[in-house]
């Protein structure tokens, strides 16, 4: 009797990430199932054990698809990238690391030294009496222990390799992921690029979106942690900030229904380069003052605007991070203790 | 680098003001800093943020927006608008590490062709001072960590399939 088929390859792999987007392939619950039946998993480092040499043992090309997620910070997980792109037809970038850089890209407010000198040093619950650093090889005896380079920048998962498709969300949501597998295993491929979410706004799905207000007037902005808000009313018309007029649609309103407005997760349409951008854009121009005094007082609600409208995105906005001379290369900026009052 | 360079100024002017404005100063021969190059919008209100950004992240060590006298808006709010994402845009600007100076806000109406020279010198005077911003300076500066890994893998294994994409691209 011949062989069956053979089942087509799927490899799942996280750089930069916090496990959520693991996760999201767990919350297919008894859908995995079908999935397992579907494919042959030939690389899940998370809940199988795989090892690299097992990927490099394969020929260039043989999997079919290859799901990343995580940002990319460190050589190994840039190796481990560029090797899976060589042995993948197709290259996802899966969630909102892989696709934007996600939170992870964040630290490109910071140095890299600013970065380690925090960790190892300045932070308050730090013990390094001798100011031990990683280093990437250490010899002792004969043996020698390495450890991947610190890049000096986080990327997102298109900057360092080919993409072929993103799946957006932090995390992507059970049913974007079954709808993207079955996209991946089907004949007809969309065209390379393509996020495989809808390409509307989120206020269009948003269950709150009858009280939008067309022309929206903002007196000041309130923060979400200290106002009283209504449970049904869009959050903009309470002047909270909601990303969702930036965002694209697909996670059919998760934040908004669990009384949160949106954060940015799904990044841009694709009528958008800089989420961030657009997002201040909007924002900003709804606020009813004419005067400086008025409109920074109103604006005075919105502190940290990367943080508000990057959150997920920095790595891929059009300036990828800090980029100017306030920055970062002077060590005093670290003594001054400016990194320990963002966190 | 090029301690020496020159700033480069973009320049968002409304079309019917400080657009003409620059035209004014034009015919009327007044000489100014040659640093700006001016891109004519119908008016300030529609100058994205993602204009300002882009202009930087492409080399631009300053941008200018001149738009309509607060009340002579030809689109009656537009301006407004303009001041209100200018100033939460100077904030997200100043944290991504450019400085105030860097993105100037002025009104300039059609027949003040000299403020377009006063302003567009006194920029460039302050630009010089400032230096240069070289954004496409850092992003390279970030993208040694991709060459160092090909220098390394060059040695050995077989060529990469994938590509490392230019560390200053920004479509
Ligand atoms: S702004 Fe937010 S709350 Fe309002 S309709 Fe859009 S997504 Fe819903
Ligand atoms: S028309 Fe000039 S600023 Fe609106």
């Amino acid at each position: 009797m011949p062989d069956p088929p053979a089942k087509p390859k799927v490899a799942l792999y996280w750089c930069a990430s916090c496990g959520g987007c693991e996760e999201a392939v767990v919350d297919l619950a008894e859908g995995v199932l079908s999935v397992l039946n579907a494919v042959d998993i030939v690389f899940w480092p998370v809940a199988m054990d795989f090892k690299r040499r097992d990927v490099e043992a394969l020929a260039d090309g043989a999997i079919r698809a290859a799901l990343l997620n995580g940002a990319i910070r460190t050589s190994e997980q840039e190796e481990m990238a560029r090797l899976l792109r060589r042995k993948s037809q197709v290259v996802v970038a899966f969630g909102a690391c892989a696709q934007l850089g996600g939170v992870p890209s964040l630290a490109n407010q910071f140095d890299r030294e600013q970065i380690l000198d925090y960790i190892y040093a300045q932070s308050p619950t730090v013990v390094n009496d001798q100011g031990a650093r990683p280093v990437s090889a250490y010899r002792e005896g004969d043996r020698v222990a390495t450890l991947p380079e610190f890049w000096r920048t986080t990327r997102a998962l298109d900057q360092v390799i080919e993409v072929d498709y993103y799946v957006p969300g932090c995390p992507p949501t059970p049913k974007l992921l079954g709808q993207a597998l079955a996209t991946l295993l089907s004949d007809e491929l969309p065209p390379k690029g393509t996020v495989l979410a809808p390409d509307t706004a989120l206020c269009e799905e948003c269950p709150r979106k009858d009280s939008k207000p067309e022309d929206l007037s903002v007196k000041t902005f309130k923060r979400p942690h200290l106002t009283p808000m209504d449970a049904a009313l869009c959050f903009l018309a309470q002047g909270i900030v909601c990303m969702g007029p930036a965002t694209r649609s697909g996670c059919e309103g998760l934040c908004i229904q669990g009384a949160m407005p949106c954060t940015g997760c799904f990044g841009p349409t694709s009528r958008v380069r800089d989420q961030g951008a657009k997002a201040l854009s909007a924002l900003a121009s709804s606020v009813e003052g004419k005067e400086d005094r008025e409109i920074e007082s109103a604006l005075a609600g919105i502190p940290d605007p990367v943080g508000t409208f990057y959150r997920y995105g920095l790595a891929k906005s059009l300036l990828r991070g800090k980029v100017g001379h306030l920055c970062s290369d002077r060590p005093e900026s670290i003594k001054t203790g400016s990194m320990e009052s963002r966190l | 680098m090029s301690e020496a360079r020159e700033p480069r100024i973009v320049g968002f002017f409304c079309s019917w003001c400080t657009y003409t404005a620059a035209d004014l100063a034009g015919v009327s021969r007044m000489k100014y800093a040659p640093n700006i190059r001016v891109i004519r919008v119908m008016c300030s209100g529609r100058i994205d943020p993602q204009f300002v950004l882009k202009a930087f992240a492409c080399g631009a060590d300053g941008v200018l927006i001149g738009g309509c006298h607060p009340g002579d808006c030809h689109y009656i709010e537009g301006n407004y608008k303009c001041l209100r994402r200018f100033r939460l845009l100077t904030r997200l600007l100043r944290d991504l590490g450019i400085e105030e100076g860097r993105c100037r806000l002025e009104w300039i109406s059609a027949a003040e062709g000299d403020k377009v020279r006063t302003v567009v010198n006194d920029m460039a005077a302050r630009l010089r001072a400032l230096g240069p911003l070289d954004a496409p300076g850092r992003f390279r500066d970030w993208g040694k960590d991709l060459e160092e890994l090909e220098h390394a893998m060059a040695g050995e294994g077989p060529g990469e399939s994938s590509r490392a994409i230019e560390p200053a691209r920004n479509e």
